[in-house]
């Protein structure tokens, strides 16, 4: 198997079962506990709010918002590093059909499983931080997935033509 | 049947299952459910202008009852997909594993038998609740679903190791593949447009999250926020205001993503198909038909998704339409591999006996 296939296979399975085990995890120790706590501090707001108490009710809501915000990464991160794994082991399959030289095969199997790693990494790390920092990561990452996986389009366009 | 033919076949029928139910609960929950969640919401935001703390409360528990339902019929459709798309790709990878016939076959029964426990699961965890349940936040369902989970794991984990194996085993690494070396019309044509759907739900997604993700989460909060101050101060116009801007946000996110995530899923099908045509026993003029027939219906989805917020129910009809194209030719595609006699397992057969 030539290397940049292994590369595009190995690590999409290795990406998959990060994926599951990441979801498996998330799903035992926080998402009951997180779903929880999102609908008792919107259910709080509104409590508040009838209480005619606007300090706690915006505090409320304030949490709700964190919440929700962790919980869309959480489950983003868990779907697209298993979507991407499993792009990354078909496009391994079907890399001979890629008309490139094997440099640039290497290249792009390379950029996108960095870019498949990296662009969810980045949503996760912006459970932790709201800085810049973690919002660049994902972007830089999914700019990777999209550059790589148009450079392998070329490539399958090329062996159209071949064939 | 080899432990090829199975994972093909019950990967295929996963992921015909799981649109059924996608189609079943988009046409028969979905608007419903949506229509009750806001419905909910208002008579919330109603009692706290009334200043009706116990009403507010009543109806978020039954807010968060209808958003459970939602939920968890959203990941049964979901899960059921994803499975069946992974099953596909370990049937391709078969020759790859350096495992015996009947260990890949134990192994493909597994996570079968994993892939179908976790929706079953997952959809039940809404009747279920926490009945019986040894735990105070995780009910028998949940457990089952977290069992079939681990079942799914364990043979992936399992693949992984003989893929493992036979990278070892240097004089394997030119072993050749039927399925691989097709270059059929039906084949090619799958190959590209899931190529070319794949690229555009990319970067639909990407647009997507640098336009309209922070600003709808920013909305979300503030118009959240505009109803509880409206409630606080019994201000019932500004809490109906801001409940119609959330209802039009809702909606905006759930097609923007839905387009995103269904341009994406077909654009794999069509990809992870292409690779099937060899086992599909159908006429080359069928199999041609039905590739153009499932590509059709897997832009025609997501297209007509994004413009149900200008067009309404025209569009959402047009996008059921273009979801029922996807499940006939899928079907067309899994009567062809059941029809299919078993040239191409032999020959691998052979191949790994000669091994």
């Amino acid at each position: 198997m030539a290397g940049a296939r292994k590369l595009l296979i190995l690590g999409g399975i290795a990406l998959a079962l990060l994926g599951m085990a990441y979801g498996m995890w998330y799903a035992i120790f926080l998402e009951h506990q997180e779903l929880g706590s999102i609908g008792g501090t919107l259910a709080a707001g509104f409590t508040a709010a009838a209480e005619r108490n606007p300090v706690a009710a915006q505090a409320a809501l304030k949490r709700y918002s964190e919440l929700k915000y962790r919980y869309d990464r959480h489950v983003d991160v868990h779907g697209h590093w298993i979507g991407l794994a499993m792009l990354l082991i078909l496009l391994g399959i079907a890399y001979d059909r890629v008309e490139f030289s094997e440099r640039i095969k290497m290249f792009l199997a390379t950029g996108l499983l960095i870019g498949s790693l990296l662009f969810p990494l980045g949503v996760l790390f912006q459970t932790f931080s709201h800085d810049s920092g973690p919002r660049g990561l994902a972007v830089m990452g999914s700019a990777l997935v999209i550059a790589s996986l148009g450079g392998m389009t070329l490539g399958f366009a090329r062996e159209r033509r071949s064939s | 049947m080899g432990a090829r033919r199975l994972l093909a076949l019950g990967g295929v029928g996963l992921i015909l299952v799981g649109m059924l139910v996608g189609d079943i609960f988009a046409v028969f929950v979905l608007h419903q459910n949506a229509a009750r969640v806001g419905a909910s919401l208002t008579v919330a935001a109603h009692a706290a202008a009334a200043g009706d703390s116990k009403a507010v409360l009543a109806s978020f528990q039954e807010t968060g009852g209808f958003l459970e339902n939602r939920g968890t019929k959203v990941d049964t459709h979901v899960h059921m997909i994803a499975f069946g798309y992974l099953a596909l790709m370990l049937a391709i990878l078969q020759p790859w594993i350096a495992l015996g016939e009947n260990a890949k076959k134990k192994l493909a029964w597994t996570f079968l038998l994993g892939a179908g426990l976790l929706p079953v699961g997952v959809f039940l965890i809404h009747y279920v609740g926490l009945a019986y349940s040894p735990s105070e936040s995780i009910g028998w369902a949940s457990i089952a679903a977290d069992f079939g989970g681990l079942l799914v794991i364990v043979a992936t984990l399992g693949y992984l190791l003989g893929l493992g194996k036979w990278v070892q085993q240097k004089e394997n690494l030119q072993l050749r593949d039927s399925l691989l070396e097709d270059r059929s019309l039906a084949g090619r044509t799958l190959l590209a447009g899931g190529l070319a759907l794949l690229l555009l739900g990319f970067v639909h997604g990407a647009y997507y999250a640098a336009v309209d993700l922070y600003k709808h989460e920013a909305l979300d909060f503030s118009l959240l926020s505009q109803m509880s101050v409206g409630a606080a101060a019994n201000d019932v116009g500004m809490v109906d205001t801001a409940l119609g801007q959330y209802a039009q946000l809702g909606g905006d996110k759930a097609v923007k993503i839905a387009a995103h995530a269904h341009a994406i899923e077909f654009g794999l099908l069509a990809i992870l198909l292409a690779f099937f045509q060899p086992y599909v026993r159908l006429r080359e003029s069928w199999k041609r038909r039905w590739a153009w027939v499932l590509l059709f219906g897997s832009l025609l989805l997501p297209v007509c998704v994004l413009l149900e917020l200008n067009l309404g129910l025209l569009a959402g009809g047009m996008a059921d339409v273009g979801g029922l194209l996807v499940i006939i030719a899928l079907l067309a595609m899994w009567i062809g591999i059941v029809r299919y006699t078993g040239g191409i397992d032999g020959k691998v057969r052979t191949a790994e006996g000669v091994r």
